[in-house]
């Protein structure tokens, strides 16, 4: 497995939409290549005939019966947002305009 | 006549039901007394980043209304109902701020009680505040919260371990008698081991997570902190049991656990030694202590034998790999748009994409980056395979080897952490030191297993507390209350008391007695 290097936690960065300055990056790089490295072996650990595991306890049709619980009010689900208008989220530009 | 304020902080949560059903106490004279505690010391631990004392004292004076009032109204009272408590502030609740320690979160009020904090209500247990923690649980410390660390009551210089640092420290300086926790990799166990005190991850599914902000959901789980191992079986009695708001709670009754506690033998019972879980790499001190307590189970009747888990060497990478995966999936929705902080980009244009940069960028703290940062990679095309596929089938591994020591043992036995707590800072430039903390609680959560960490005495090199750990099969919590009762009850014989009596006076007392410790 290649090495991460700081290209890379740029890219990284800008997907997960954290900005980073030029030292952060650096630093970042630095840190992440000692972790990455020291979880190497794990690729190795288990042949293909080990099956995956994602839950711990796994659990199958969990179902519940199809009625309207609790809800919030507009008001209660907007209680927290930065910014709203009429009952609505409000976000600045999604499309860059040039 | 009532007994004076600050001998009432020292009971347990068990002794303090029992006087209040006594009627010896009142809820408001145990509640108040823990206020003025927190008063009086938090300034010191710096254990809570809200004390919720208006409300907690209302619930009080509600339950001591009812239990005047007699008749069905008293009846009706859970056991608890008047013993407060403190809550982990990733928990969200309506009526007091939830930040998890970040900045990003920083003023925000949940329109929601988390289930845990609904079935607190239910039992009429005042909530006395919310409880440090490193940023969105992520540590091993504390030192990563955004509003500074909490210090352990025994070493105002040291860590009070984490995530969970908050919760133990309160307990541990008898701010609170109880506290919620939660444990992804250990933030119940380690900090309950370096502070002196009790603390237990249930078997997943055993406690609902809705209204836990996620971490990594597939290891998350809240449990109890308290002083004693019974106030542990109390409490996840009153918070566990089926939510259908979380899909992957358990439809099992977790209802034997008290009695657990209270069996008081443990005669014939196999206890495993994992081989891989002490030894190199263990402070002497911790391992001393941790031999000690199997001569004390083996004297009480217990069967000691070894088992071995090879694959728990590729545990803590493993972890590193899942973890930070689910993490920066979950803290994705953190993004300035429905709640939190948003913060504008200083220059360039004004779209979302940007805003959304600059707000992740101003709310979170080091850890938090580098863990989103290490999932992103660890999820990203090409490395997928190789990484997280990888670190799931260790996962396999890993309950295949727990497996197979069951199949050998009831419970098995530990050191909780490798050492103990160590200097505010020490560890903290250097990330990979700071993981190597979990190495023996990471197993559990990989697992689903269910663990319990108690005290173990002192090291004798630093006079700090040293955990025990002890590991059941999932959904075998009972085992950890009876075998961690007796050997809780084997260890203060020995010392002629609870562990906690001999850490240093905190506060103004500490004044008067001229200096702690």
């Amino acid at each position: 497995m290649a090495a991460i290097n700081r290209d890379d936690v740029a890219h990284l960065a800008r997907l997960a939409h954290i900005e980073m300055s030029a030292e952060e990056l650096d630093r970042m790089a630095v840190e992440l290549a000692v972790i990455v490295d020291s979880v190497k072996s794990v690729s190795e650990a288990a042949g293909d005939d080990v099956p995956a595991t994602s839950h711990p306890i796994p659990l199958t049709n969990v179902f519940r019966e199809d009625v309207v619980g609790h809800t919030f009010t507009a008001e209660q689900a907007l209680s927290g947002a930065p910014d709203a208008f009429e009952n609505r989220f409000k976000v600045p530009a999604i499309l860059d305009e040039d | 006549m009532t007994e004076l304020k600050n001998e009432l902080i020292r009971h347990s949560a068990a002794d303090l039901a029992a006087k209040l059903a006594a009627r010896e106490v009142s809820a408001v004279e145990v509640t108040q007394a823990h206020l003025d505690r927190i008063a009086d010391v938090d300034g010191q631990v710096n254990a809570f980043l809200h004390v919720n004392s208006e409300e907690a004292l209302a619930v009080a004076a509600d339950v001591d209304a009812a239990r005047a009032a007699g008749g069905a109204a008293a009846e009706e009272l859970h056991a608890l109902a008047g013993v407060p408590i403190a809550v982990k502030d990733l928990i969200v609740t309506i009526g007091q701020p939830t930040t998890a320690g970040s900045k990003i979160l920083e003023g925000w009020h949940s329109p929601y009680d988390a289930t845990v904090v609904k079935k607190l209500r239910a039992a009429r247990m005042p909530i006395l505040g919310k409880t440090n923690l490193d940023e969105f649980a992520m540590g091993s410390s504390t030192e990563h919260s955004a509003f500074g660390p909490t210090r352990n009551p025994w070493d105002l210089d040291r860590i009070p371990g984490g995530s969970g640092g908050g919760s133990a420290a309160a307990v541990a300086a008898f701010e609170a008698p109880l506290a919620l926790g939660t444990d992804t990799g250990g933030s119940i166990r380690q900090p309950g081991a370096v502070t002196g005190t009790v603390g237990v991850k249930p078997t997943y599914g055993a406690v609902s997570r809705y209204g836990a902000i996620a971490m990594a959901s597939s290891l998350d789980q809240i449990g109890p902190v308290s002083r004693t191992v019974l106030d542990s079986a109390l409490l996840q009695e009153v918070i566990g049991g089926h939510d259908p708001f979380d899909s992957t709670s358990l439809t099992d009754p977790f209802n034997d656990l008290v009695a657990a506690a209270r069996l008081g033998n443990v005669d014939g019972m196999k206890i495993g030694i994992v081989k891989e879980l002490h030894g190199e790499g263990y402070q002497a001190g911790v391992e001393k202590r941790f031999n000690e307590s199997l001569q004390l189970l083996k004297d009480a009747g217990a069967d000691i034998v070894e088992v071995s888990c090879p694959n728990l060497k590729y545990a803590l990478g493993a972890y590193y790999l899942i973890m930070p995966s689910e993490a920066s999936s979950n803290l994705a929705k953190f993004d300035g748009v429905r709640f939190g902080l948003r913060e504008l980009p200083k220059d360039g244009p004004m779209t979302i994409e940007r805003v959304m940069g600059a707000t992740r960028a101003a709310g979170f703290g080091d850890e938090v980056k580098r863990r989103i940062i290490l999932g992103t990679y660890a999820l990203s095309a090409g490395y997928y395979d190789a990484y997280y596929g990888s670190a799931q089938k260790v996962r396999t591994l890993i309950q295949r080897d727990f497996d197979a020591a069951f199949a050998k043992a009831d419970v098995l036995i530990s050191p909780t952490a490798p050492t103990t707590a160590f200097k505010l800072g020490e560890k903290l430039e250097d990330p990979l030191a700071m993981y190597l903390n979990d190495v023996a609680t990471i197993p559990a959560n990989l697992a689903g297993i269910p663990g319990l960490s108690l005290p173990g005495g002192l090291a004798d090199e630093d006079g700090l507390p040293v955990g025990i750990q002890l590991l059941a099969p999932a959904r075998q919590d009972a085992r950890l209350y009876r075998v961690g009762a007796v050997l809780e009850s084997a260890l203060e014989e020995k010392w002629g008391g609870p562990i906690l009596a001999k850490a240093p006076v905190l506060g103004s007392a500490a004044t008067t007695a001229g200096g702690s410790n």
